[in-house]
């Protein structure tokens, strides 16, 4: 017998997400969608939760969550980075912007820095093309960004915690 | 009457049933359109059509694009071309493309001469690869009967639909997209570690080397030269009724008699049957069978009901790791490979005055998942198991050629005594509905006590998935369940579960049409005609026996007289019987 181990809230409250779509296989993503949005990620024991209460094989949750860029199994930082590499931002030089998070956190796309105070990821297009390239922090929007702004947006959450 | 639709296929007027695909039009009309990911198994609801690898193409007249022609239907009216240069370009542009990601050591890989993509290159003829880019890299894993090389996948999805929609294992998905797509376990897990039950059907349907047998044949080379060791084989029913077939033999040819001289010539020093073995299981799961049928009668409600045949591993790792909730109604017999090992190496050692840690028994059988099943534990005496390794039929078939054997030109031999006397009861329990019409053929007799007249009990044969039946046990009607294919036994399992069954017994084989469509067999390529010859060789072999009962094997009766004592007795359940192990994922609140 294979034992995996969750919290009691969170298993509690992946159940409560399941049931809210009827613990239909067809409401997947959406699901998927929500557990990432309270847990802010995926891991393999909330993929196996999910798949019981959906009554499916898990293999077929962890093929939904690798397929689609938007759900991912690492957390993510205290404050997760996304550079915009949409079409205007990307001709806009959002690459080399992306470049210097990169070298600055020395972490790759998709991965969080050892502190866990930042992760970085890329996205496309947020809807504000006016002012690439763009890049987000949490939910904050930073526009027009160069490479010499990286140091700049970085200090700005030196003192929070 | 059937709808009907009329068109042109490179100038063939033709006309087919309204649904039908072009390319199952062409191919009804000769005309052999290529294809790849596509695989269609009649009478057996089991068909892959992703429309992914698009070697299919053909023109059709009005239409911009080309059209797959297995995933595009026949219209009416419809004119469709196969031979065009721009399908012919097509065709070859596709290929090019798809080897422009595969490993090019055909000549070392284990597929060779049996791998349809090699079969494809050679057919239209490529000559170069003219797209060098990057390769995937998949790691190469390994589990005790199954090799994945993800390298060679050319994600043709079958694997993937075997798994899911016929097993209902969903041990492989596809995972990843883009470049870094394959087909894998969840998390990326080795086979090993997810609810894999080694079937073998991914590797039975893969057209190419991704996936493949783990292969011992080096090992028995190595026992075979050895002169310290005595090497023994049993070789499963099914095998005799596909070997033929990599000995081009058409498909149904029993060549019982030549695998028997071959294994002789190959240097064994005795030759065996399991059906010697389904013998005895029929002795022990039968008598299971009526002692909890006489409890139950005798009003005793605790009787686990029905009892479920254990003779398949792939079955038997199916419902540890789906339905450990009720893990006490399987028969606790072992297969019939499991008791052979058990009582060669205590009763025939001891005759034949061989030390067990100087003898080898080696299985021939049409199976992965028996590869497994002789590593479990529970058939290991002191770490020695009681089957040493189990060689799959393809395994064999390239050995007799490897030890310079004309096959096909081998006079008829027999098997020795005492373990390769068998009854027709014993051939038939490789297809589905054999093991069952074997226990009723015993359980009749040894219930009633009077002579079984017609033992061909014909309600239990036949390539359908579930298969019921009511059986009169001399006034007691006995409800029996089929199920071939892993799907079909969830089906039936879930209704006990749910207790909505009614059944006194049931058989499942793990894979479709029972053992004779196992993993380990010559490869059928899609065509499922193999497979009714393969089952209908074995029944042939069945009415030849002279006797057709398992109770009146003469070496079985003795081997009781002399050995075991009773069926289900101490001795026999020590030797003859196991128990289950709950494989299922918990989750624990932490």
């Amino acid at each position: 017998m294979t034992t995996i181990t969750l919290s009691k809230c969170t298993i509690d409250s992946l159940i409560e997400i399941c049931a809210k779509h009827g613990n239909q296989t067809g409401e997947l993503i959406n699901i998927l969608h929500e557990a990432q949005g309270q847990l802010g990620y995926l891991p393999r024991e909330v993929q196996e939760v999910i798949a019981k209460q959906l009554n499916i094989p898990v293999s077929r949750v962890y093929g939904v969550v690798t397929f689609y860029s938007f759900f991912t199994m690492t957390p993510k930082g205290k404050h997760p980075i996304s550079v915009c590499m949409g079409t205007a931002c990307y001709v806009r030089g959002s690459e080399k912007v992306l470049d210097e998070f990169k070298r600055r956190l020395n972490v790759n796309v998709g991965d969080v820095t050892p502190d866990g105070r930042f992760s970085l990821g890329s996205l496309r297009c947020v809807g504000a093309c006016g002012l690439a390239p763009v890049a987000l922090v949490g939910d904050k929007v930073y526009g027009r960004v160069t490479v010499a702004d990286v140091d700049k947006i970085l200090k700005e959450y030196d003192d929070k915690e | 009457m059937e709808q009907t639709i009329k068109l042109q296929i490179d100038h063939h007027e033709v006309e087919v049933p309204k649904g039908t695909s072009i390319l199952d039009a062409a191919r009804g009309t000769g005309i052999h359109v290529p294809s790849l990911c596509y695989m269609n198994l009649q009478d057996m609801c089991i068909s892959n059509l992703p429309a992914s690898c698009r070697i299919c193409v053909v023109e059709v007249e009005g239409r911009r694009n080309l059209a797959p022609a297995c995933a595009t239907r026949c219209e009416e009216g419809m004119k469709v071309r196969t031979t065009t240069a721009r399908v012919m370009n097509a065709q070859r542009t596709v290929l090019e493309l798809i080897l422009s990601d595969h490993p090019t050591d055909c000549l070392v890989c284990p597929k060779s001469g049996n791998c349809d993509l090699q079969a494809m290159a050679v057919r239209l003829k490529i000559r170069d690869i003219p797209f060098k880019g990057e390769r995937s890299n998949h790691v190469k894993e390994s589990s005790p009967s199954i090799i994945r090389d993800m390298s060679k996948c050319i994600y043709c999805r079958r694997c993937e639909m075997m798994c899911n929609k016929v097993q209902t294992v969903g041990a492989l998905t596809a995972v990843n997209r883009g470049f870094g797509a394959t087909i894998s376990p969840a998390f990326g897990q080795p086979l090993s570690e997810s609810e894999c039950t080694y079937c073998g059907q991914c590797v039975a349907v893969c057209p190419v080397g991704a996936l493949t047998e783990n292969d011992q044949s080096n090992r028995l080379l190595d026992d075979l030269a050895n002169p310290a060791k005595t090497v023994i084989v049993q070789t499963a029913p099914a095998v005799r009724a596909a070997l033929g077939e990599e000995f081009d033999l058409p498909a149904g040819t029993a060549v019982t008699g030549k695998m028997v001289a071959a294994l002789r010539e190959m240097g064994f020093d005795k030759v065996f049957d399991t059906d010697f073995a389904a013998d005895l299981t029929i002795m022990e799961e039968g008598s299971e069978l009526l002692d909890r049928l006489t409890r139950f009668l005798g009003g005793d409600k605790r009787v686990a009901l029905p009892i479920l045949t254990s003779c398949c591993p792939a079955w038997v790792n199916f419902f540890e790791h789906y339905f450990p909730d009720i893990l006490d109604i399987p028969s606790s017999a072992r297969s019939p490979q499991q008791m052979f090992g058990s009582i060669a190496k205590s009763w025939w050692a001891r005759q034949a005055g061989v030390k067990r840690e100087d003898l080898v028994v080696v299985s021939i059988m049409p199976c992965l998942a028996k590869k497994y099943e002789c590593a479990r534990d529970e058939f290991k005496v002191d770490g020695d198991p009681d089957v040493n390794y189990s060689l799959t039929t393809r395994e064999l078939a390239s050995l007799i050629k490897r030890y310079n054997i004309d096959f096909n030109a081998l006079p008829d031999a027999d098997f020795d005594n005492p373990m390769g006397e068998s009854t027709g009861a014993g051939v038939i329990f490789g297809t589905s509905g054999g093991v069952m019409e074997a226990a009723l053929r015993t359980a009749y007799e040894l219930h009633t006590g009077k002579t079984l007249e017609n033992v061909n009990f014909e309600s239990v044969r036949g390539m359908k998935g579930i298969k019921k039946a009511t059986v009169d046990l001399g006034g007691f009607e006995l409800k029996i369940g089929i199920a071939h294919g892993l799907g079909n036994a969830r089906t039936l399992l879930e209704e006990i579960r749910e207790k909505r069954s009614e059944y006194h017994a049931i058989e499942i084989m793990a894979c479709p049409g029972g053992c004779i469509g196992g993993g380990g067999q010559p490869l059928h390529h899609g065509d499922s005609a193999r497979l009714k010859a393969r089952s209908n060789a074995l029944y042939a072999e069945d009415a030849g026996k002279k006797s057709r009962k398992s109770h009146e094997n003469p070496y079985i009766i003795h081997l009781y007289e002399e050995f075991l004592g009773k069926p289900i007795g101490e001795k026999a359940h020590h030797l003859l019987h196991t128990s289950y192990f709950n494989k299922s994922k918990e989750i624990i609140e932490q």
